[in-house]
Order: C-alpha cells, then sequence, then structure tokens
C-alpha cells in the first residue's frame, strides 16, 4: 500500500507529461481534426486538477506553464484561459470557505482592493509584450515559484503577540473551528502595512501571467501576516475570486479568452480537482509537493528555453 | 485532544450574504457557460468563426486573431449574442462580475455598523472591477 499511493499520484503526473510532449510533437499538425485540442486540454487540465489540490496549489499555477509549453494555442489565449481556470475555482470553492471561517472577507477586502488594480496593470502590461518575452518571464517566475516551494515553511498556528495599529483599526481578526484538532481558533494579523504591499506585487504577477496567486497569497497571509495557515489558504481563493475578476474583464475585452479553449480547461480541472480532494485524504503531503515541485520545475525550464528559442 | 465547546461559532452576517450571493453568481455563470459551449460544439447555434478553421487561427496573438476573424473587443460581443461561440463570453462575463453584487450587498450592512471604512473598501474594488469591465483603460484596440 505503501507503493499504491505516491503511485496514484506519480502515474497522473507521468501521463500528464506524456499527454503534453504528444501534443507538443504534434503542434502545429493541421490534419489533427479540430476537436483533438480541446479534448486533450481537458484531459490534461484533468490531470493537473488531481495533483493540484493535494499539493495545496491552485491550479493556475501549473495550468499557464504546462499549456503554454506544449499545446499550439497563442500564450494571449492560455493566459485568458489560465485566468478564468483560476477564477471559476475559486468562486466555486469560496462560499464554504467563507460559511467556515476558513475564508475571511474582513481580511480580503483591504489586500483584494490594491492585488485588483495592480493585476489590471499586470494584465495590459503583459497583453502590450512580445509573446516571447513574456515566456521567458513566466519561466523565471515559475523556477522562482518552485524555489520558494522548495525553501517555504508554513507555520500551521502562526504567534501574534499584539495587531499592528492598522490591522487593529480595520479589526482584522476572526475565529474558525479547526476540525482536525477539534478546537475553535481565535486569530489576528501583523505586518498589515507590508502585507498590502506584497499584494499590490502579487496582483501584477497574477494579471501578466494569468496563473492565480495563491502560491504567493498564501505564504503573505501565513509567514508575513501570521494568519493561520488554515485561514490564509481560504482567505487566499477569496482574494483571487476578487482579483481574477478584475484581471479577466481585461482579457476579455482586448478578446483573448476563447471558450473553446477556457471551457474545457474550467471543466478538466474542476472534474480532476473532486479527485485530488478525495486522494488528499490518502496521500502523504510531502509526497505530493515534490512530485508538483518536479513537473512545476520541467514546466518552467521548458517555458524559459521556448522564450528564449533554444527548445521552440 | 481538547473537546468542541458547546456554543457554535457562527460568521459575521456580512461573511455569510457574501456567500450566498457568491454562490447563486457561480451557479448562474457556470450554467450559462456550460450550456452556451454545449451548444457551440453541437452545432445548435452558428459559430462567428467555425470551429474546424480554430486551429490555423489560434497560434497567432490576439491582436493577429481579431484582424483575420473580424472578432468584436470590447462589449462588442453583445451584438452577436446569437452566434455559439460568442455566447459562451456571457458566462465568462457573469462569473467576472460575480463579486460586484457581493461586495454592494456588504455596503449597508458596514453603514449601519459605522464601519465606514470597510464600506469605501468594498465601493472601491466595486469601482477597481467596473473599471476593467468598462474597457476604458484599455484604449484603442
Amino acid at each position: 500500500m505503501r507503493i499504491a499511493r505516491p503511485a496514484a499520484l506519480v502515474v497522473p503526473a507521468l501521463v500528464l507529461l506524456a499527454a503534453s510532449a504528444h501534443a507538443a510533437e504534434t503542434m502545429g499538425a493541421s490534419t489533427a481534426p479540430w476537436w483533438v485540442w480541446p479534448l486533450g486540454l481537458c484531459v490534461v487540465c484533468f490531470l493537473i486538477g488531481v495533483i493540484a489540490v493535494p499539493a495545496g496549489i491552485g491550479g493556475g499555477t501549473l495550468f499557464v506553464p504546462i499549456v503554454g509549453s506544449f499545446f499550439p494555442f497563442h500564450l494571449d489565449f492560455i493566459r485568458g484561459a489560465g485566468l478564468l481556470v483560476a477564477l471559476a475555482s475559486a468562486l466555486a470553492a469560496g462560499p464554504t470557505l467563507l460559511r467556515s471561517g476558513l475564508g475571511s472577507v474582513r481580511l480580503a477586502l483591504p489586500m483584494a482592493v490594491l492585488a485588483s488594480a495592480s493585476s489590471i496593470a499586470g494584465a495590459m502590461v503583459g497583453l502590450a509584450m512580445p509573446a516571447h518575452v513574456v515566456q521567458m518571464l513566466l519561466g523565471a517566475v515559475v523556477l522562482g515559484i518552485v524555489v520558494l516551494m522548495f525553501l517555504s515553511k508554513r507555520s500551521e498556528f502562526p504567534h501574534v503577540e499584539r495587531p499592528d495599529p492598522l490591522a487593529q483599526a480595520l479589526a482584522l481578526n476572526g475565529v474558525f473551528v479547526d476540525n482536525a484538532s477539534q478546537r475553535v481558533v481565535p486569530w489576528q494579523v501583523h505586518r498589515t502595512p507590508a502585507g498590502l504591499l506584497s499584494f499590490l506585487v502579487i496582483g501584477v504577477l497574477a494579471g501578466m501571467f494569468g496563473i492565480g496567486a495563491g502560491w504567493a497569497n498564501v505564504p503573505a497571509l501565513n509567514l508575513l501576516m501570521g494568519a493561520p495557515l488554515k485561514v490564509a489558504a481560504g482567505t487566499s481563493g477569496v482574494v483571487l475570486s476578487l482579483v481574477d475578476s478584475s484581471a479577466a474583464w481585461v482579457y476579455l475585452n482586448k478578446g483573448a479568452v476563447l471558450p473553446m479553449i477556457a471551457v474545457p480547461s474550467v471543466v478538466g480541472m474542476m472534474l480532476g480537482a473532486r479527485i485530488g480532494a478525495r486522494l488528499l485524504t490518502v496521500l502523504k503531503a510531502a509526497v505530493v509537493r515534490r512530485l508538483v515541485i518536479g513537473v512545476l520545475g520541467f514546466a518552467g525550464v521548458r517555458a524559459l528555453l521556448k522564450g528564449t528559442g533554444v527548445w521552440p | 485532544m481538547k473537546s468542541l465547546p458547546e456554543q457554535v461559532v457562527v460568521q459575521p452576517p456580512e461573511q455569510l450574504r457574501y456567500a450566498r450571493l457568491l454562490e447563486w453568481g457561480t451557479r448562474v455563470g457556470m450554467a450559462v457557460l456550460l450550456l452556451s459551449f454545449a451548444a457551440y460544439v453541437l452545432g445548435l447555434a452558428e459559430s462567428h468563426v467555425p470551429v474546424a478553421k480554430l486551429p490555423e487561427l489560434w497560434i497567432h496573438p490576439v491582436g493577429r486573431f481579431l484582424e483575420l476573424t473580424q472578432s468584436p473587443t470590447g462589449w462588442g460581443w453583445l451584438a452577436l449574442l446569437h452566434r455559439g461561440d460568442i455566447a459562451g463570453l456571457l458566462g465568462i462575463a457573469i462569473l467576472s462580475g460575480a463579486s460586484v453584487l457581493c461586495l454592494l450587498a456588504l455596503v449597508p450592512i458596514y453603514l449601519a455598523r459605522g464601519e465606514r471604512i470597510f464600506a469605501a473598501v468594498c465601493l472601491a474594488e466595486v469601482a477597481v472591477v467596473v473599471l476593467a469591465a468598462s474597457d476604458w483603460l484599455a484604449g484603442p484596440h
């Protein structure tokens, strides 16, 4: 059984890479019927959804580098679809997170205002830049995420001595029931100005690359501001639903959202996430993290090489 | 292991209202998105861009794609909602705009409690989303 559990995840990861590589080989093949691409996209997104949930990262983070590296769609449309994938996932999870107290509207709103405004700027800059430059930057950012995932230590219940004056004025605190320990956990945050600044930067990256921003939201809320890990993850979803809304409108207005790419991606990701959520209880988090770091690292190198023209 | 206290933890009313409206907005948006896409791929509605031509078009940057397909930008898609591929954008627009209604619904709660700062934060977020949706920032396409 010890072998079977990691294998449950290794198999979809290998199939994901194989399917992506096959897509790359047949890239541009005009003989392939049109429906091959959305169907392949749906399958790949299903596999991304399966491994993204147990890894604790948004599907959007894997979507853009993998699809951008191995599918024939232009990066403009992939980023538009990536934002929609991240938005749909955040919207679907939002109500449950808010009702349970794992997501906090009070904590999310101030962060979301700044991140939303900067995501518009990021989206506009990203759409104005040449594709190879965006691809190179994307590769660099994805490899940065890999390093962040590799090095970052998460704190389940950070100790916050006292809230800073801004957090106190905005009453950025709350309470939630931790089902794992059967405890009622009150929480508060500190370093709010630094947190607000970090969300300004996170918004630019989310808009520019269409990769969602859960990978950055959670460390900012948890390690920097001191929110409990579960509250940080839940509130990150609420922030994402607002930030990606703004950026998605920019892509929509520019004509960079193609339903034929976006809808199969959303459907595949949501179905895969359901399976991933079930695997969450049986898989070892460390195994999943190592696997995702490997897949993400490969996609990041591929994006970098594609952008530089070494591996077009 | 500590046992859960008797009292039930109730989340603030604004959070529950936000959750309820977000749930409905997402359901409507997803339903419109999936139904319109089904009509599109099953050929029940005529497409603005024939599906068979897509593989030779989606390899181009968005500017070139729009040029080749004479597709609309901004809110121009509203006039072409009867086309299968364009109809999908309505579901995407509903999903992208779902948060606006939720935020507006919080303003009276915050004002009634005297939390003017949070009412202003909600309105600021609405202004940002509306600005993004207005296409005003994007300039000429």
